[in-house]
């Protein structure tokens, strides 16, 4: 069981906010990276986050641009999940490669500073300032068993292939 | 039967009956990374201890993203990159040579292949009747060591074209329209399959294009059928051999179908900031441009650059305009310099980038300056996308920005032709 504060975005969050091209020199120094996640949408995100903590947004987040390091920085900075209304495709799948769980819910009903309680095994999100309940939509099997393992590495590690 | 062109490509590299909302481990034709995503899956490849490549002759490096690099630290990513190439002996497309996308598409992509690159354009491929889809970092480097990965069959949006373009419209003017149509996330798992008389008639140079943007709908793929322009195309490139006739059951099953009318399109724009957001480039008439860029996957061909070279042909920029030009290719370059684009777009006030993907994700060669407006032939217009959050991106054809450079405010091509 997961437990958290949630810092709420809205729709359409690319990746070119979560990560800018103009930060492309950072890219092999993701420590440094990690520090200016989301910052052309929220300046105070990174400073504000705390291990454990939930990123909450509405549609599409993540669209936009295949780099693995828009995900990864939110992982670094110590957002434990991504609940969202959806999610784009690449940013989805890159998310769960590398261990950090995304669910994907109706959003609306959770605030920015809510405390939130996730049971990833169930899909269930509990809103405890606003005293709601969402599920889940489920994921293909494979992308809960490469999440189980920490991440697609780890998966072809153990198993040596992919096993649908 | 009753296959769309992504379940027969699946179908035939998972060796199974693949049918939309199947999981299926496809063999992968074709695998790349360019310098952004490049050096974070080596890395994983490295520390893994996975790092035997499964077909070195098909697993590609590009550099193109920070071509030439502008910073150090960009320089020892090139470095890395450089190396791993020589070390595993796979193939590299150095500084200079072009965007990967366009350079997957002259020399490497086929029909029936399927495709994979660390770069979300990768959908660019499906022009040639390739199912060709974007990953990240890890998923290409799990690809370069085992040499396929796991897919779910997208279900299918047919997009039927018929009729013929009005002068001064173009390609990218009905992908823009689809898309304002569809929505940024209107295709997410989806694949757009694209048929009907007017796709006949459209060269490869406008496919690509249009399968380039796919992925701005939120599509897995943007699928064309491979026919008589395909294998002209692939000819024409001394690679006749890979030519396969590839064309969707009859009797297939689509989710949704689209039918355009080409000759009711009109010069469109993307508006700031999202690639849905369109209007009608005469509605925008007005708008101060400061900065008007030509190039990139979507529009840095060579018919592109003649398009804009015979707009801008005997005349000049607007002197508030920066007017930018990058070809997608090397093989575009020199094409363009014996054409006399080159000379034509120089002429008219034009700084000619070198082959790659130059100003369009911010990193350098042509970042905008707070509160400034971009014209842009690329793909995306998100906040902060060329460099400056502070900055409005409009996205448009070859035509309409070269319109736009000489009036120095958003115009409508036909008012100039």
């Amino acid at each position: 069981m997961l437990r958290g504060r949630a810092f709420k975005f809205g729709d359409n969050i690319s990746t070119d906010r979560i990560v800018p091209g103009k930060l492309l020199h950072l890219r092999s120094n993701l420590p440094e990276l990690a520090k200016h996640v989301l910052e052309d949408a929220d300046p105070t995100f990174a400073q504000r986050v705390r291990k454990g903590d939930f990123l909450v947004a509405g549609k599409n987040f993540g669209l936009g641009s295949s780099r693995e390091h828009a995900p990864l920085v939110i992982k670094m900075a110590g957002v434990s999940a991504v609940i969202a209304r959806s999610a784009a495709r690449i940013f989805y799948r890159n998310a769960i490669n590398i261990g950090l769980p995304v669910l994907l819910c109706d959003t609306d009903g959770i605030d920015d500073g809510d405390e939130l309680e996730v049971d990833l095994k169930a899909g269930r999100i509990k809103d405890l300032t606003n005293k709601v309940e969402l599920h889940s939509s489920r994921m293909p099997r494979i992308m809960l068993d490469i999440l189980q393992e920490g991440g697609l590495i780890p998966y072809m590690q153990k198993h040596k292939n992919f096993d649908v | 039967m009753r296959k769309t062109l992504a379940e027969k490509i699946l179908s035939a590299k998972s060796g199974t009956e693949a049918r939309a909302g199947d999981i299926v481990i496809a063999q992968l034709d074709l695998v790349f990374v360019q310098d952004s995503t490049g050096p974070l899956t080596l890395r994983q490849l490295n520390e893994s201890e996975l790092d035997i490549i499964h077909n070195p002759n098909r697993t590609i490096i590009f550099l193109d993203h920070s071509a030439p690099s502008p910073a150090r630290a960009l320089s020892n990513d090139h470095s890395f990159l450089r190396d791993f190439a020589k070390e595993k002996g796979v193939v590299l497309s150095d500084v200079g040579e072009g965007v990967c996308h366009q350079i997957v598409a002259e020399s490497f992509a086929g029909p029936g292949e399927v495709v994979v690159g660390a770069d979300s354009h990768t959908v660019t491929a499906g022009a040639l009747g390739a199912f060709a889809t974007g990953m990240g970092s890890t998923d290409i480097a799990i690809a370069f060591a085992f040499g396929k990965t796991w897919f779910r069959v997208p279900e299918t949006f047919k997009v039927t074209v018929h009729g013929r373009f009005s002068r001064g419209v173009y390609v990218k003017d009905l992908i823009l329209y689809l898309i304002g149509k569809i929505g940024a996330d209107g295709a997410t798992f989806k694949a757009l399959e694209f048929g009907g008389e007017g796709v006949e008639m459209m060269g490869m140079s406008e496919r690509l294009t249009v399968a380039n943007m796919a992925v701005e709908a939120g599509a897995d793929a943007g699928l064309f059928p491979s026919d008589s322009v395909t294998r002209s195309y692939l000819e024409s490139q001394g690679r006749g051999e890979s030519y396969i006739p590839l064309h969707p059951d009859t009797d297939a099953t689509y989710e949704r179908t689209i039918a355009i009318d080409a000759g009711r399109l009109e010069p469109t724009v993307s508006r700031p900031h999202a690639v849905d957001n369109i209007a009608l480039a005469r509605e925008l008439k007005g708008i101060p441009i400061d900065q008007v860029f030509i190039g990139t996957c979507t529009n840095g061909r060579l018919d592109d650059l003649r398009i804009a070279a015979g707009i801008m042909q005997g005349r000049s920029r607007h002197p508030r305009v920066r007017l930018i030009v990058a070809p997608a290719s090397r093989e575009v370059l020199l094409s363009a310099v014996a054409e006399g684009y080159i000379a034509t777009l120089i002429e008219a006030g034009a700084t000619i980038l070198p082959p790659g993907c130059g100003a369009c994700l911010g990193t350098h060669q042509g970042v905008l300056g707070d509160g400034e407006a971009c014209f842009s032939t690329a793909n995306r217009n998100f906040k902060g996308r060329m460099g400056n959050p502070s900055a409005f991106i409009y996205l448009g054809s070859p035509a309409t920005a070269a319109a736009t450079a000489i009036r120095g405010e958003i115009t409508d091509p036909r008012e100039i032709l």
